[in-house]
């Protein structure tokens, strides 16, 4: 089933033109560094810059170096997901092949490596594990509603954003935390995880309704 | 104007991380491309999922996995859709002014080519046949109608796409989601002036419970 495996490359939510022009992708200079991959010393460079390198070279390379980084997590995601070992495999194929063919597609402004590849790995588990579509907007798309000041065009700094994130759910208090992970890597309905930890539906969601005020408020800074 | 009632976060995060069965995650995604609010909370909900996904413990990969991906670097990238809702069009490309995508997708030739079905001030169109466990609807309530009062066995989203309705928890206008959990028993009236249309998807079937309710019952089963 290869065939399948770029039919589910997301687009970013309401990629816009506006952050497009607002911030052209910064040049990197610290792309030539990373001609030797097996390097883990010194200033290593960041996986933005392996995928530049990748989008705009070809970089094999850095391309490996990004296969080792993210394959393994990605490899641990699909298990978690329910997946087993020979079609987690096959699955960090899919999904790392995809990252190389669609590397020019990769806005970094709009988002991190990471995030990237989640939302890659996240549509290829739904059309492989769970069989089914998953529906999205499509940006070009008229009936799209569009604000003057369309929030969702503002320009934030994708790496900033991913810092904040880390230091907030680090801060979360322990339920709140676990509970986010189990939501994000558990293929299961919330009142399927309220189930399984003994808690009222209310409860499952009014803690990550905290948890989601408490990162909210940590990127409020931010935006 | 942009829609004043929201998914709630838990429909949020779940439209993020992926956990969410195509009838609720078509109301959530018809939902953002009406709201550019909620289109910016997925956004940082996928970051916060690229957040976890880096926090992951690895998993150590098979001995032949890279090499296997190195030697297919250079096989052409496979056939693909510019953009993955187009993967779910049926039939119809058109552009429907008052349907987004995604909803747009799954109503192949357009809303006048449905096969509505026709009851008293109601019609309605059923999708997504290939999840039994939900019901999911498009509505077209007569202006001014009121509904059954109804209660759920489960929960009820409701995105209203033309017209509006109003119930015991407020006015839903255009782009607005109505989150209803079966300890909400209520009587939707749509406004008066324009019919309203909506997408519905409950996950457990209706309980009639007005005073012609179980009259109702049989012929109704909204
Ligand atoms: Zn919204």
């Amino acid at each position: 089933m290869l065939s399948a495996v770029a039919t589910e490359i997301p687009m970013p939510l309401a990629k816009s033109k506006v952050a497009l022009v607002a911030r052209p992708a910064p040049r990197v200079q610290r792309v030539m560094r990373i001609e030797t991959p097996a390097q883990k010393t010194g200033a290593e460079a960041s996986a933005e810059e392996l995928m530049s390198a990748v989008a705009e070279r070809r970089d094999r390379a850095a391309f490996v170096r990004l296969f080792e980084l993210f394959g393994p997590r990605v490899k641990a995601y699909l298990m978690r997901q329910g997946a087993d070992r020979a079609s987690a495999e096959d699955l960090v194929q899919d999904v790392m092949l995809t990252v190389w063919h669609r590397a020019v597609q990769f806005d970094r402004n709009k988002a991190t490596f990471s995030t990237w590849v989640f939302t890659i790995a996240r549509n290829r588990r739904i059309d492989s594990l769970r069989r089914a579509n998953r529906p999205e907007i499509d940006p070009e798309d008229p009936a799209l509603v569009r604000e003057p000041d369309d929030p969702a065009d503002q320009v934030v700094d994708a790496a900033e954003r991913s810092k904040h994130l880390h230091a907030a759910v680090a801060q979360l208090p322990v339920e709140q935390e676990r509970l986010l992970r189990l939501a994000y890597f558990e293929d299961k309905s919330h009142s399927v995880i309220a189930e399984e930890l003994a808690l009222p539906l209310g409860t499952v969601k009014s803690r990550l309704r905290l948890a989601m005020t408490k990162l909210r408020a940590a990127l409020e800074t931010l935006e | 104007m942009t829609p004043q009632h929201h998914p709630g976060d838990d429909l949020l995060i779940a439209y993020a991380a992926g956990s969410q069965d195509e009838p609720v995650a078509l109301v959530v995604a018809t939902h953002l491309a009406l709201c550019p609010r909620c289109r910016k909370e997925v956004e940082r909900l996928e970051a916060l999922g690229g957040v976890l996904l880096e926090e992951q413990e690895a998993e150590p990969l098979a001995e032949k996995s890279l090499e296997q991906a190195l030697a297919r670097l250079d096989e052409a990238a496979p056939d693909e859709p510019a953009q993955p809702s187009r993967q779910l069009a049926r039939r119809s490309a058109e552009v429907d002014p008052v349907v987004p995508r995604p909803l747009r997708d799954y109503l192949g030739d357009g809303l006048d080519q449905l096969d509505w079905t026709a009851f008293r001030g109601l019609e309605k169109v059923e999708l997504l046949p290939e999840f039994p466990s939900f019901r999911t609807r498009l509505m077209r309530i007569k202006s001014g109608t009121a509904m059954p009062t109804h209660t759920h066995d489960g929960s009820e989203l409701t995105l209203v796409l033309a017209g509006g309705f109003s119930d015991e928890s407020g006015h839903f206008v255009r782009g607005d989601v109505a989150e209803a959990d079966p300890s909400v028993n209520h009587q939707p009236v749509a406004d008066p002036g324009e019919d309203c249309l909506c997408l519905a998807v409950t996950d457990a079937p209706l309980r009639l419970t007005g005073p012609f309710g179980r009259l109702l019952n049989p012929f109704l089963r909204i």
